[in-house]
């Protein structure tokens, strides 16, 4: 049997195939974000448009039959939350932190109320795509079987990079995230600069959120997420703001959360709590090494609250 | 176009200190000359109608949440006439549901301190939940290894032992924001899901009593530890607790230098420094009570309603405590009856369920509603020309 020959390796393979799936939530998350705050703000509410998005997501995959509407419903929900977000932060004297704040709690509390009906009935899922047909282990097989989200993910990541480096559209981005008065000067409106990252943020984040109702765990409960879209701001600081580090900081951080169900799967369910929590610690433990009180982030956009 | 203006430290609280040092500058700036009936009115409204913005403008908020969940019930078919008298009689409408709000409103008022406190030096701690399910952890586990200390000792130990857990777990945030610049809102939210994790380690392995098997918990404290209730009501004596902890928080933020250092601080970390106030030292205090109070919360769960710790005390208080002190300004005392409306918030919960058959997360979007509201209204100070000073 494949099983016994293969052994412990089950626990990297499973870790590595976790990783591929695991991380993708955290991947939209985290662009999403890294848009929002290459603009000079930040949203730490895409807590609730990822589990908003998952349950619009799975509704609508329900009610149609077609889980990529369910994908662009969830993206839909998403960016409203970026536009409530957005337009309560463009008034005056309005702390876009505590603002954040409030829209996780808004937005995780209505997907609660709205999804209630949607506990029981099964919605059909996103396809994906066999790269471990070359193999014969099963494990092998189960770790490379990628969701095509994973791959618009990938080749998002260093078109956003591109984007933002070379074109109008992220200079403008990055002008008002580095100097609103200079965007100011140039005759562009900050607020609505901001207002369309932040919608566009919200939008990915959504995304996200599809990806835990329709592919993995692939269902809708109210557990589904348990603080990945905190974890998910938290690395985009980790990764100076850059979406390529956020591609990879997205693979470890999935790579951390699929340890426990991992160890779990080859018998080991002693700790299986404090495995879970290992993104929380990596996380933090990332946050203390990196940080430092004396000097700004490289690469912070100078405009952001939480890095001033 | 105005956009917020940079400060080195966002304090949620902000807005009033300028607009209060303003006034009392203005106030000494006239030459003295004996005051008039004018004047006098003036120094009135100085005082009523700077304290009345800070009611007015969030009942305001309040009111408007409550109004837009009308209508956000409404489609879905409830009356929202009937919505508000299910809400009215749920939270105010009898003695019985009296008790539960107040009984609920306890944890509530200690989870906002965490949140209130650490806001007068401009941080934003949104972990209560966190430092009150360590509180719980605490609290139990020193209950269950005094087995035959008499009740009196093993609740002053519960208490001190929560309120330690629990002050340490917001002081390790704090402390990580001061030395090494970690952003402590996103740590003291991920420090909820770490306390969520080891509670659940303990409960489901170390620390389970194998007879739960439905609901995996820790062995029970004993009736004999239990705090009980205040004598003629089925209230706890938790809400003492929260009482005293709010009116102690108040006077040490108003009424000591410790709590006047700590808001210079708060206003301007380098003016703080250029006085020689030693900043890490007051962070780490001030977060310290903080947690302690979110670890009392959680040490009062235990000992007055669950009797034993499992995941039931994860039940969202941390999470709406922030909602509390925001929606009281970060003031101890404001806490006090905010805490209450929202414990009524939470208690007609229940009744919504029952007669008008709405999911039980219909509270959570309410208390988003309110939430969002009261953060949109922050834009409103100092607009209104009858809260004006000296007109």
């Amino acid at each position: 049997m494949a099983d016994a020959s293969i052994g412990w390796w089950v626990v990297p393979i499973a870790v590595l195939g976790g990783a591929l799936r695991v991380s993708t939530p955290f991947l939209f998350v985290s662009l999403g974000e890294c848009i929002t705050e290459r603009s000079g703000r930040i949203n730490l509410g895409l807590e609730g448009n990822l589990v908003m998005g998952a349950m619009c997501a799975y509704a609508t995959s329900y009610l149609t039959g077609s889980p990529w509407l369910g994908v662009l419903a969830a993206g839909g929900a998403g960016a409203l939350l970026g536009l409530v977000h957005a337009s309560i932060c463009g008034l005056p004297r309005v702390n876009d932190i505590a603002v954040g704040i409030s829209l996780m709690l808004f937005g995780t509390g209505l997907a609660f109320y709205l999804g209630k009906p949607l506990i029981e009935p099964t919605a059909p899922i996103l396809p994906a795509i066999e790269f471990g047909w070359w193999s014969d282990v099963p494990q092998v097989r189960a770790a490379l079987k990628i969701n095509v989200l994973f791959l618009i993910g990938v080749a998002l990541a260093p078109l956003l990079v591109w984007a933002l480096a070379t074109t109008r559209w992220g200079l403008i981005l990055r002008t008002a995230g580095e100097s609103a008065d200079a965007a100011r000067a140039m005759g562009y409106s900050v607020n609505a600069i901001r207002m369309r990252a932040t919608m566009l943020g919200g939008f990915l984040a959504g995304i996200g959120g599809s990806f835990l109702s329709l592919y993995y765990p692939g269902s809708w409960n109210e557990g589904l997420s348990s603080g990945q879209g905190i974890t998910a701001v938290a690395l985009v600081i980790f990764a100076r703001w850059n979406p390529m580090l956020c591609f990879w900081a997205s693979l470890l951080f999935g790579g951390a959360a699929a340890l426990g169900p991992a160890l779990q799967s080859v018998g080991i369910s002693q700790g299986y709590y404090l495995f879970n929590a290992a993104p929380y610690i990596l996380t933090l433990l990332i946050m203390i090494i990196t940080c430092s009180p004396k000097r700004t982030l490289v690469g912070a956009p100078a405009e952001l609250s939480i890095t001033k | 176009m105005i956009t917020p203006t940079p400060t080195p430290n966002p304090s949620p609280q902000g807005g009033g200190e300028p607009t209060e040092i303003a006034a009392a500058l203005s106030i000494k700036s006239p030459p003295i000359e004996p005051p008039s009936i004018a004047s006098l009115r003036s120094a009135f409204t100085d005082r009523v109608g700077g304290a009345a913005e800070y009611v007015v403008i969030p009942a305001l908020a309040v009111i408007a949440a409550l109004g837009a969940f009308g209508v956000f019930a409404a489609l879905f078919g409830r009356n929202p006439l009937d919505l508000y008298f299910y809400m009215y009689q749920g939270a105010f409408g009898t003695w019985f549901s009296w008790q539960n709000t107040l009984s609920r409103a306890a944890p509530l008022i200690l989870t906002a301190l965490c949140t209130a406190l650490p806001a007068q030096l401009g941080l934003v701690i949104i972990g209560g939940e966190g430092a009150l399910l360590m509180g719980a952890l605490a609290a139990t586990s020193t209950a269950l290894l005094m087995p035959t200390a008499p009740p009196f000792v093993v609740q002053i130990a519960m208490v001190l032992a929560g309120m330690t857990a629990g002050g340490l777990w917001i002081a390790l945030s704090g402390g990580l924001q001061h030395y090494r610049g970690v952003n402590e809102t996103i740590s003291s939210l991920l420090l909820v899901y770490i306390a969520l994790a080891i509670l659940n380690h303990l409960v489901e392995g170390p620390m389970r009593d194998p007879s739960s098997l439905n609901k995996p918990s820790t062995h029970e404290i004993g009736a004999a530890n239990m705090i009980g209730t205040i004598p003629g009501t089925d209230v706890h004596w938790g809400l003492v607790f929260g009482i005293v902890a709010a009116i102690l928080s108040y006077i040490l933020i108003y009424h000591t230098a410790f709590g006047f250092a700590s808001r210079v601080a708060g206003g301007n970390v380098r003016a703080a420094k250029v006085v020689g106030l030693g900043v890490g030292r007051l962070i780490l205090i001030v977060c310290f009570l903080a947690g302690a109070a979110a670890g009392l919360a959680g040490m009062v769960e235990v000992a007055a309603v669950q009797g034993r710790t499992n995941a039931n005390l994860a039940a969202g208080y941390g999470f709406t405590g922030i909602l509390v002190a925001f929606l009281a300004r970060h003031n101890p005392l404001a806490v006090i009856p905010v805490a209450i409306l929202l414990g009524g918030i939470n208690a007609s919960g229940g009744l919504l369920q029952r007669r008008l058959g709405l999911p039980d997360a219909s509270v959570l979007v309410l208390q988003g509603m309110i939430f969002i509201s009261v953060l949109a209204s922050e834009t409103l100070y100092g607009r209104f020309r009858i809260f004006r000073r000296g007109i």
